[in-house]
């Protein structure tokens, strides 16, 4: 006769191993994406079309960062226990902020006065897209580009192991508890900013409805630019704290494409609470499938019940599938996503 | 000299005329309403009036300045407010603030519009937290005339404010329209209901294939046995 329940220290080690692999990284990760849709469903709400050079725009702004913070290395200065990208932010944010609007006078604007279909916009996008992506090799290169300094870790496996007793450890990343504050500072911000301000209740207005907008003697040229900016910056931060977790490259940017727009169709395109939701489901969605369980399986079942295979649903190199089963599966069910957004 | 005035207007959208030189205009403390046939190019009028169409001819004169040449948005500015027929709400934001963006242009303190509009409709108070796009269809013409009224515009200009609403809530509406006459605001509306609107009438304005037909006060076009057989109904 086998014991069929685990000892309790056995699903708390369990427990500890799936959010060291699973909870921790979908978490920072689902920020990073969050901040990014939010960038793409405020571009959607207000100039009405999906922006295909986000993910490029993402990656200017980086390179931007990178820059700045290379620079403020070879003067010396750092945040001490902080990387020094967070004091290069407002510098990767102008740039990203410049080019936006660059890009706006010199692309969208001709459309919007021709009063153009949406899916020129898309496709005048997609031409923006690849500049961006030129742009970017031309100037930092194709390669990885690490540019994380300061401390690693705000709690490492070892020591947690250490701390509690445990089998297991639970690290967590400096990258990963500050990708998830300051996504949780920047969302109560652009909340703040969209429910309480004049401005952002009039960029409300105008995504609602530009007509009534326009006769209640709202700018639209005010609100298109004020949009741009708060998209660079969003991207800007998002892309510096991906890249921080992980690695700068520029591909990797240009992919991050599909999971950010699957985010934001998720929640709901132009809904800026379903971009955040959106960005968690994908997150975990894709973390969860590509995890290899054998280990947490290990520790709750009875020993001769161990799975021989590692219980993995799919291969990590197909986690951008996941984005794009997500992706067809809401457009097919329910197009206009969790909080009801528009339909695209 | 009347105060609004649109003046042989001529004009459409690209292809034939729709206005072939009518005049149309009101007062300041008055309610002008537009009446006429389908096609009649009632609403299109209006949008003359308002900026939203290119006039060939014709002009339109506000308190004796030419202000042909403005744009919507520069007419609302000088104090021409426009409620349109439909869309005149922000669906997804509270009444309140529909109101507050009504009040966009305004630097100064604007809560004494807004308490004086929440008089005029208290429903609007009751439901100012409410989404606009969550109210019936009578409520959502009380948030689209107080969004419009919370310029303290000299002109209001509504388009068909009846239209799909029940006869208890267009008499409320009409009601209230006269309320904001008597606060010496000039109103000029285009109307489906013609027996209705010309009944609370200063001035009516028969149109016909975009040519002034019979202008005069309501009551006497009501009275009209010709205007009564041909656009009444008898």
């Amino acid at each position: 006769m086998v014991d069929l329940v685990p000892e309790f220290i056995d699903i708390i080690n369990a427990l500890v191993l799936l959010s060291n692999f699973v909870v921790v990284p979908a978490l920072s990760y689902g920020s990073q994406l969050a901040l990014g849709a939010l960038g793409v469903t405020l571009v959607f709400g207000i100039l009405r079309f999906a922006n295909f050079a986000h993910g490029d725009m993402m990656a200017f702004g980086t390179m931007a960062t990178i820059l700045g913070t290379w620079w403020l290395q070879y003067l010396g200065i750092s945040l001490g226990p902080l990387p020094t990208a967070l004091l290069a932010l407002p510098f990767g944010i102008a740039a990203a902020a410049a080019l936006s609007i660059f890009t706006d006078q010199t692309v969208y604007k001709y459309y919007r006065a021709k009063k153009s279909a949406p899916v020129v916009f898309v496709i005048a996008s997609v031409g923006v897209m690849f500049m961006l992506n030129g742009v970017v090799r031309f100037i930092i290169g194709t390669d990885d580009q690490n540019f994380a300094d300061g401390e690693r870790f705000i709690i490492r496996a070892q020591t947690f192991r250490e701390l509690t007793g445990l089998n297991e450890g639970l690290a967590i990343k400096l990258s990963q508890g500050l990708t998830i504050a300051i996504a949780v500072i920047l969302v109560i911000l652009l909340f703040w900013f969209l429910q309480r301000t004049r401005t952002g209740k009039a960029m409300r207005a105008f995504s609602d409805n530009e007509d009534l907008a326009l006769l209640s003697g709202i700018d639209p040229n005010r609100v298109v630019l004020v949009t741009w900016i708060i998209a660079a910056a969003l991207a800007t931060i998002a892309g510096t704290l991906y890249g921080l977790d992980k690695s700068f490259k520029p591909f990797t940017y240009f992919q991050l494409l599909l999971p950010i727009f699957a985010a934001a169709i998720v929640g709901g395109i132009g809904q800026p609470l379903g971009a955040i939701v959106g960005g968690y489901v994908v997150a975990f969605s894709e973390v969860m499938i590509t995890y290899a369980y054998k280990k947490f399986l290990k520790y709750l079942l009875p020993e001769s019940w161990e799975p021989q295979g590692l219980v993995q649903l799919l291969s990590t190199d197909y986690k951008f599938a996941i984005s794009f089963i997500i992706l067809v599966v809401v457009l097919l069910v329910r197009p206009t996503g969790i909080f009801k957004g528009r339909v695209l | 000299m009347t105060y609004l005035a649109g003046e042989n207007m001529r004009g459409g959208y690209g292809g034939a005329d729709i206005l072939k030189g009518c005049t149309v205009g009101v007062d300041k403390g008055e309610i002008a309403v537009i009446v006429g046939p389908n096609g009649a190019g009632k609403s299109t009028a209006m949008k003359a009036m308002l900026g939203m169409l290119k006039l060939k001819e014709g002009r339109v004169v506000m308190d004796g300045k030419d202000i042909t040449m403005l744009s919507p948005q520069d007419r609302v500015a000088e104090g021409i407010a426009f409620v349109p027929q439909t869309n005149n709400v922000f669906v997804s934001m509270t009444v309140q603030e529909n109101l507050e963006m009504g009040a966009y242009l305004r630097q100064d303190d604007f809560r004494e519009t807004m308490q004086q509009i929440f008089d005029l409709f208290p429903i609007l108070k009751k439901k100012r937290s409410q989404p606009a796009g969550e109210l019936s269809g009578g409520q959502r013409q009380q948030v689209a005339v107080g969004r419009a009224l919370m310029t303290q515009p000299s002109v209001l200009m509504l388009d068909e404010p009846t239209a799909g609403v029940s006869p208890i809530v267009m008499d409320e509406l009409f009601d209230r329209i006269l309320e904001v006459r008597a606060s010496g605001v000039a109103i000029l509306m285009v109307e489906q209901n013609a027996r209705q609107a010309l009944n609370i009438a200063d001035k009516g304005f028969v149109l016909v294939i975009g040519e002034n037909r019979h202008t005069d006060t309501g009551a006497v076009l009501l009275a009209d046995p010709e205007v009564r057989k041909s656009f009444l109904g008898g």
